[in-house]
């Protein structure tokens, strides 16, 4: 049967072309791989081959005209043992495929960031107590809290195994993997070589190898040179693969300011991981937190981002004494009840939140202060059905002010329970400037006390 | 040029019946690209596409060499890799086009497939970055303590990212069954390796951090294959990674839109006319009386009709339920089926 030859689309923008010069006639023999024709499109002048083989029966668009239609029948192929007498003109009914729906043609808005509930959806609080009452407790770091997670995790799974800088040998850049070589050996405790980028890909397809990595970044200050894998490989490819391939990774390591280390050294990536979807994003203050998220983050199957502080490390908090202990994604912590104004905060941000709420308690200021633990995803409820009560709202993190996941916070709270407010929302925030090193300007750049304390007068109209 | 090391004189003793396959593999490949290149034409594609119609030989050398359980991941230019370890030619059609009969239900396109039943990690989409996923794989089959070895395929362009030397010295550091094949199609995009790489030979760079390597005539299937077995037992033996550099052409442009104004037309037309692997082996078939004309143009029918077969399913494919914009974001649990 004879086939027509089509006007090509020869990028993704053309619609239509010009047929710039024929290197072939009629009666002409091809194969396909030979070049038919130039076409100039929008963008460029390119050579157009043929996809079957043939004899060239009838030229239909002669060179030089300009403004053919992706699609149109430009020529007129003839299989062996047929001639040119064998062509129906159909130069007027060749079906042009439809259009395939680009993004332009998706009428569908762009959902909220959340899976926005309908009106009669009251949020409730998630708020519940981590573990039974009475459980026995014992005080501990942070810095242990993690290092009991990983351990238990690696116990119960071989599967289990942790990569990154000195976390062998030299015990952990910041003591955090302690032990863990002596107890488990070279093969599942691994020191990697200063290769970021190298290093977190190798996870990555450990992960999809059947694995589950722990990645440490000695800071997330140095995950920059990972982030394409991070972003491009572990988070999307799930979706990409129409959930074929699961990564089940956990990035972990300190990340934010720590002490006169200056700006390269002293950034918190919260935001920039929290708006990526595939990506869990989880950030907590206490130790007994840093451990039940911690051990959840291990046996979860996608990609948990971990973000530690170096300041918390070696605080002491109590750490529930149970075999298995964990705590889930989604759930946030109300640390203090109150009825005044709710204080939003998560990781480093409690330091100054619990502090500030203290001090305002000796004024009457009666503050509720929410610990977020995970970013993504986001207890948002709990935030909700607490500012449903205050009607006030301040935000507290260490991270740039533009952009910021206090931001995100604020225009939830704007979009869902904007009736419900008596103030607008204050973020307290990392200010817009790099950190500088000189000690008192590195206290400036951070969020404060007196500033929480300042934004909760303010929303409280004090 | 450097002295070279090439297995590409040490034939393999090949039958008539595995000489026929390979025939059928590489054709396979080459007239799925030439359709898919049709079907973008008529804007049932979109987006990128690249084709690896001039590169058959590559992939199908390779897979001759690898047994079941064996990994392979590559880069954007995935189609062939996909049809030579056995995907159905339908789903990676299906996926062109962007249907829910896709390997991704439509939701990955040319660049970004996989199939965990075959073995195929990807389809990736930024350069190199396959690379430490690929050490990766060899990563977690040296954990368990199999034999597996993962082919880990990318270009030339690929080759000067620093992503791959972090990874090539992890990979003889710890060991890694992982054979890095750098398919030297001569051209990044339109940048010739003549205009981007002081040192033009690519594998002798795997010296600089102990691993053994060689280039290899990609043109040539039976001496990709020779290479491939070579790599194979040195990986299994746990001898470490191994680097096969094989030199290979693009027939057709980078992507779809590609002006071809980087190299001259008479180029191309020499490698198709000479260095053709598909040819080659055709020529092998009817001058050692292994196949007559007759056989060699039923397999043409045959491979005609998948490939007619598989545009079909990828037209008819529906596009994917507007539901799975929110599906595969996050799993549940872990994707089943084992990809040990």
């Amino acid at each position: 049967m004879a086939t027509e030859i089509l006007m090509p689309a020869l990028s993704p923008t053309m619609e239509e072309g010009t047929l710039a010069k024929w290197l072939v006639k009629e009666g002409d023999t091809v194969a396909s791989g030979d070049i038919l024709a130039e076409i100039e499109t929008d963008k460029a002048t390119m050579e157009f081959e043929a996809v079957d083989e043939g004899t060239i029966g009838k030229i239909i668009v002669s060179e030089g005209t300009e403004g053919v239609k992706v699609n149109s029948p430009i020529a007129v192929l003839l299989e062996e043992g047929e001639n040119a007498d064998d062509i129906e003109t159909t130069e007027q009914s060749t079906p042009v495929p439809e259009p395939l729906d680009g993004p332009e043609g998706r009428a569908d808005p762009a959902p909220a960031a959340t899976a926005a509930p309908s009106e009669e959806d009251v949020p409730k609080s998630n708020a519940s107590p981590d573990w039974p009452e009475g459980t026995e407790m014992v005080t501990q770091t942070v810095r242990e809290a993690l290092r009991d997670a990983m351990a238990e995790e690696m116990r119960a799974d071989d599967n289990v195994f942790i990569m990154g800088e000195e976390v062998a040998e030299y015990q952990g850049a910041y003591k955090i993997t302690q032990n863990m070589l002596e107890e488990f050996g070279d093969r599942r405790v691994i020191d990697t070589p200063i290769t970021e980028h190298g290093f977190a890909g190798i996870g990555v397809g450990a992960a999809f190898g059947g694995l589950r990595p722990i990645v440490e970044f000695m800071t997330f200050n140095f995950a920059m040179q990972a982030i394409d894998q991070i972003i491009n490989s572990a988070a999307k490819t799930l979706y990409m693969s129409g959930g074929q391939m699961g990564c089940p990774i956990v990035f972990r390591g300190p990340n934010g300011a720590a002490a006169r280390v200056a700006a390269q050294h002293s950034q918190d990536y919260a935001a920039w991981y929290a708006s990526v979807p595939g990506l869990k994003v989880v950030q907590p203050y206490s130790a007994a937190d840093a451990k039940g998220l911690l051990k959840s983050a291990i046996r979860d199957p996608n990609p948990v981002i971990f973000l530690e502080n170096e300041i918390l490390y070696g605080r002491s908090f109590d750490v529930p004494k149970l075999d298995d202990f964990t705590i889930p994604f989604g759930k946030a912590r109300i640390w203090r009840e109150g009825k005044d104004v709710t204080i939003v905060s998560w990781g480093i941000g409690m330091t100054y939140a619990l502090e500030a709420a203290e001090k305002l308690s000796e004024e009457g200021i009666d503050a509720e202060v929410i610990d977020l633990r995970t970013l993504r995803p986001v207890d948002y409820d709990t935030v909700l059905a607490s500012v449903m009560k205050t009607n006030r709202c301040v935000t507290v993190e260490e991270g740039f002010p533009v952009a910021s996941f206090s931001d995100h916070i604020a225009s939830t709270i704007m979009q869902r329970a904007f009736d419900y407010l008596d103030a607008p929302v204050i973020t307290c925030t990392g200010k817009d400037v790099p950190m500088p090193y000189a000690a008192n300007l590195e206290k400036l750049a951070l969020t404060s006390v007196p500033e929480v304390i300042e934004a909760v007068k303010k929303v409280t109209y004090r | 040029m450097a002295a070279r090391r090439s297995a590409a004189k040490a034939k393999p003793n090949v039958s008539a019946d595995e000489l026929k396959q390979y025939y059928r593999d590489m054709l396979l490949i080459r007239r799925f690209e030439e359709k898919a290149g049709q079907l973008y034409g008529m804007g049932l594609i979109g987006g990128f596409c690249h084709l690896y119609i001039g590169q058959e030989a590559v992939v199908v050398g390779l897979e001759a060499a690898a047994k079941d359980g064996d990994k392979r991941v590559t880069s954007y230019r995935d189609h062939g890799h996909m049809l030579a370890c056995g995907m159905d030619p339908k789903g990676v059609m299906a996926e062109l086009t962007g249907r829910e009969g896709g390997y991704s239900k439509g939701k990955g396109g040319s660049m970004h497939m996989f199939s965990r039943e075959k073995h195929f990690y990807g389809g990736h989409g930024i350069v190199a970055a396959q690379v430490p996923i690929g050490a990766g794989l060899a990563f977690a089959d040296k954990y368990k303590g199999n034999d597996n070895v993962t082919f880990t395929y990318f270009g030339d362009g690929a080759a000067n990212q620093g992503q791959v030397y972090e990874t090539y010295n992890m990979a003889e550091l710890w060991d890694l069954p992982c054979i890095f094949v750098i398919e030297n199609n001569q051209y990044a995009m339109g940048t010739s390796t003549k205009r981007s790489t002081k040192s033009p030979s690519y594998w002798e760079r795997g010296a600089a951090y102990g691993i053994e390597g060689e280039e290899v005539d990609g043109m040539d299937v039976l001496a990709v294959k020779a290479a491939g077995e070579k790599a194979v037992a040195y990986c299994r033996a746990g001898k470490g990674p191994y680097i096969l550099e094989v030199k290979t052409y693009r027939y057709r442009g980078h992507s779809m839109s590609d002006p071809a104004k980087y190299r001259t037309r008479d180029e191309v037309q020499k490698m198709r006319d000479e260095r053709d692997a598909i040819e080659m082996v055709r020529q092998m078939l009817l001058t050692g009386d292994h196949a007559t004309e007759d056989d060699l143009k039923a397999i043409d029918k045959e491979i005609k009709e998948i490939v007619n077969e598989s545009a079909e399913f990828a037209k008819e494919s529906p596009e994917p339920d507007e539901s799975e914009l929110w599906t595969d974001i996050y799993a549940e649990e872990l994707p089943q089926g084992e990809a040990v």
